[in-house]
């Protein structure tokens, strides 16, 4: 869940304007005027179906987090993603920042794994010996951020549960395999074109 | 499939709070201090929000999204996906908030246990806002040289756009 997007100023305008010409042309305007009304009452509903749900997994969250859950998890993951950040020594803040923010994105703490990564970019960037140009290791990290690896797909399952699914979470198996292959391709990929 | 993902859920709060216990973590107060922060960043995606559900829901209610795709059908049907989720293909590396919208009007015409339903859920679940991820993080450090962190990021998208097919046909035979 993510403010700020960008390249929706555009989007959001060219939406809107292809919106509105079409039903003149389609002869679908009444349609359209309700849904402009309906619209903005219905967005509010799903941030109130969210709000509660998302409330209590954060707070939860922030248990795991507070006894020390992403540190152990962090040092689980170590030994395989040393593989995959050559250029980061096994100790440097780097490699330590890389594994907190991984580890932040699979048990689903969004907020804390932005600021991570961050953090993370700007050890890369020390290490780097290329100024202005994206190191491989940096590159393979940004690659991993944009594949959603998470254990538990809340928002979704929330969703679902809104249009009464009859079992909300019996998508998750195949959210996990989708994104894991997903991630794999995506971590080979980057290797392949780094030479 | 279904009766096990009813453990999911409880088995992982369990899971949690005895680990929260045994590290003699304030379960209460850490808790609150969570939730608190959880309530604030879903109210603060409310504006945008707004915007994004009337923009989609214009977009569906005059025709447009149909026009649209329509034409990208042919394209949709080269990797089989349901043609309600190519929309969604298309904005969901953009805009986290605007797939929201967009998986919430599916949701609303086809139900969530439909075959486009549960294929969007799983787009959704297994992808993640690309463009963002990219912009904020090399933008940290001023990097505009990027060389091939693009391609690799869309491919593994369309790698689990394909796969969220694959997976939904695999696992919910029985259900269509």
């Amino acid at each position: 869940m993510k403010n700020g997007d960008i390249m929706l100023n555009y989007i959001w305008g060219f939406i809107i304007l292809i919106s509105v010409i079409c039903a003149i042309f389609t002869g679908n305007i009444e349609p359209l005027s309700n849904s402009i009304l309906t619209g903005a009452s219905d967005a509010i509903n799903l941030v109130i179906t969210m709000v509660g749900m998302m409330s209590l997994w954060t707070g939860l969250l922030k248990i795991a987090d507070n006894g020390g859950l992403t540190y152990l998890l962090a040092k689980l993951f170590k030994p395989v993603l040393k593989h995959l950040f050559k250029d980061c020594p096994e100790d440097s803040p780097a490699m330590r920042a890389i594994c907190m923010n991984i580890t932040a994105n699979i048990l689903g703490l969004g907020n804390a794994a932005t600021p991570l990564g961050i953090s993370a970019m700007k050890e890369m960037n020390k290490l780097n010996k290329n100024s202005g140009v994206a190191s491989n290791s940096m590159i393979t990290f940004v690659v991993m951020n944009t594949a959603s690896i998470q254990l538990l797909p809340t928002t979704m399952s929330i969703l679902r549960q809104k249009y009464h699914s009859a079992a909300p979470f019996d998508i998750v198996p195949a959210i996990w395999i989708s994104s894991i292959v997903a991630l794999l391709v995506g971590i080979l990929l980057t290797k392949v074109l780094e030479k | 499939m279904s009766k096990f993902s009813f453990y999911i859920m409880p088995c992982m709060i369990g899971f949690i709070v005895f680990f929260g216990l045994l590290k003699k973590v304030p379960l209460f107060d850490v808790f609150i201090s969570g939730a608190k922060e959880g309530l604030t960043s879903t109210f603060s995606i409310a504006p945008s929000l707004i915007g994004l559900v009337v923009s989609v829901s214009m977009l569906k209610s005059s025709g447009a999204l149909d026009i649209i795709t329509s034409f990208l059908e042919p394209l949709g049907n080269l990797i089989a996906v349901p043609k309600e989720t190519i929309p969604l293909m298309l904005l969901r590396p953009i805009s986290g908030s605007g797939s929201l919208a967009l998986i919430d009007s599916i949701f609303k015409s086809c139900g969530p246990d439909s075959f486009a339903g549960r294929v969007a859920s799983v787009m959704m679940g297994s992808t993640e806002t690309t463009f963002y991820a990219i912009a904020i993080y090399f933008g940290a450090v001023g990097i505009k040289n990027i060389r091939h962190t693009v391609p690799a990021a869309i491919l593994a998208d369309l790698t689990s756009f394909i796969l969220s097919v694959l997976t939904v046909r695999l696992l919910f035979t029985k259900s269509f």
